[in-house]
């Protein structure tokens, strides 16, 4: 079975861009990653595309084959849908298919355009990753979904507003430097537990953003990249994917994400690693809670030790395993459909020297990108191994 | 909200309105709710309904204040998931200042402010 390597990356610029539509960012994101990839157009043998609203937002249905012609090229296309986890999944057909021989090089990515929808809008959009009958119904938002894994997770574990704050400012602090992040702006822990409550106790400031953007790679097999003297250091060496049940009120759990743990169990296995093994990692923080059930899930921390990782520095960019480097989706943005193939980037890019932070994670050899949908119904996990 | 109905939710929704709530349990135990052909935990096709317990008790909640536009006029509002035993239920918590997990409740159906569609609610018991 061959190895999948990163070829080439490409990514918008994250934040409001409500004039500007999603086939003009995809088409930005596209270009970048296939210019820096140095591949022949012709080389590229399809497009595995996520997005998740575009119907809502756009009118536009059926988007991969659209996206195929703004990257300027003809071959099969294919739009993955996993709500927030769509180009996770993306990227995960993607290394499957090449390690399985079908395919040697293919474009993969997102692009999602949200602030045109508004916040009621945009909201409402976000909301129909939730179960339509029992959930949505009973007037769950996005944010009120993670609200009740906060709440429960308080109840079963202990923790504070203070804590989850604390994660707040290091993903706003690890964006300051990353110039396609939203927000390039420091903010305090009183900030955070000061602003407008959203669905308590989460309040704005403990929420990611509303984005428009796109991101986008060209992966490789290893015999491509050494045919055609491609400079890639980085491949994807373990992917998984877990599901569980689709509302909160029908899980085992209301303060764990059993769906991540089984996509990190499945990658450690296919890389050949352990949590211990793992020296920074990407993970879905569209609320704050949400890190503190990510890291946990992944092995990081036994579950109820997660919440005051930050607080105590541990995953801040000098800790012992730093989270979210890039900024996160709280500070870096989240266009949906965009993200999972964002973080996968970010991540390259801080294990090859390339990133603004790398110096924070200078001798680190190994990553993981956590990229969960919905209230974590649907999980990927991928490991990136720098191995040049 | 569309006036076409929903087979299986709409009737549930309507017992539960009744005071005739009910969950589907399987051979092995497993309760959920309708429309189901297959018990969503190990697939047993033998769902038989059962009584909803009178009262359940809360496992979380949260106070929502920026809603989807069909609840623009019932925000702020509680919502809550509380255990009934057999199957945890998703509802509206009304007429409780300070909520907290572990308290009990009862369910029943009252109107969307918004819309005025059918809304599963839990009050204190
Ligand atoms: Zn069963």
């Amino acid at each position: 079975m061959t190895g999948v390597r990163i070829a080439g990356t490409g990514h918008t610029h994250f934040g409001q861009f409500p004039e500007r539509t999603g086939r003009d960012l995809f088409a930005e994101a596209s270009a970048g990653a296939i210019e820096e990839a140095g591949v022949d157009r012709e080389s590229v043998e399809a497009l595995f595309y996520g997005n998740f609203m575009g119907e809502l937002a756009e009118d536009q249905g059926h988007q991969a084959p659209l996206m195929a012609e703004m990257a300027g090229i003809r071959v099969p296309a294919t739009r993955f849908e996993s709500a927030c986890a769509s180009s996770g999944v993306a990227v995960r057909e993607a290394v499957k298919d090449i390690r399985n021989g079908e395919s040697d090089a293919i474009l993969v990515g997102g692009a999602e355009r949200m602030t045109n929808l508004g916040t009621a809008g945009a909201t409402k959009a976000l909301s129909i990753a939730a179960d339509e009958l029992f959930e949505i119904r009973a007037g769950m938002s996005f944010p009120g979904a993670y609200a009740l894994m906060a709440q429960a997770y308080f109840a079963e574990y202990g923790g504070f507003r203070e804590d989850l704050a604390h994660i707040a400012v290091k993903n706003h602090e690890n964006a300051l430097e990353n110039d396609h992040a939203q927000y390039q702006r420091a903010i305090t822990v009183e900030d955070v537990l000061e602003a407008p409550p959203v669905a308590e106790p989460l309040g704005l400031y403990d929420a990611c953003p509303i984005t428009d953007g796109a991101s986008a790679m060209v992966l490789v097999s290893d015999e491509f990249a050494d045919r055609e003297g491609i400079d890639a250091p980085v491949s994807i060496t373990g992917t998984g994917q877990g599901s569980d049940r689709m509302a909160l009120a029908d899980r085992e759990y209301l303060a764990r994400t059993p769906a991540a743990s089984a996509a990190a169990s499945a990658a450690y296995a296919d890389a050949g690693i352990g949590p211990e093994d793992v020296e920074l990692a990407e993970v879905h923080d569209c609320f704050t809670i949400a890190e503190v059930l990510a890291i946990e899930s992944l092995g990081f921390f036994e579950p109820g030790e997660g919440i005051g990782a930050a607080h105590a520095g541990e995953t801040t960019c000098d800790g012992t395993i730093p989270i979210n480097l890039s900024g996160g989706l709280k500070a870096k943005g989240h266009p949906v459909g965009a993200t999972g193939t964002s973080q996968i980037i970010e991540l390259a890019k801080l294990l090859s020297g390339e990133h603004v932070n790398s110096d924070a994670v200078a001798d680190a050899r190994v990553g993981l990108a956590h990229n969960a949908g919905g209230t974590v119904a649907s999980t990927t996990v991928h490991i990136l191994e720098a191995t040049q | 909200m569309s006036e076409q109905r929903d087979e299986g939710y709409d009737e549930w929704i309507d017992a539960i309105d009744r005071g005739e709530g009910y969950v589907l349990e399987c051979s092995n135990g497993h309760g959920s709710l309708p429309p189901r052909r297959l018990c969503p935990e190990c697939g047993a096709g033998d769902l038989e309904r059962r009584p909803l317990p009178e009262g359940g008790t809360v496992d979380t909640y949260t106070r929502t204040h920026v809603p989807t536009p069909e609840f623009a006029e019932d925000a702020p509002y509680v919502v809550a998931i509380a255990d009934f035993g057999v199957a945890r239920l998703t509802g509206q918590l009304r007429g409780v200042d300070e909520p907290e997990v572990g308290m009990r409740v009862a369910v029943g159906v009252e109107e969307r402010e918004t819309t005025g569609d059918p809304l599963l609610v839990f009050r204190s018991a």
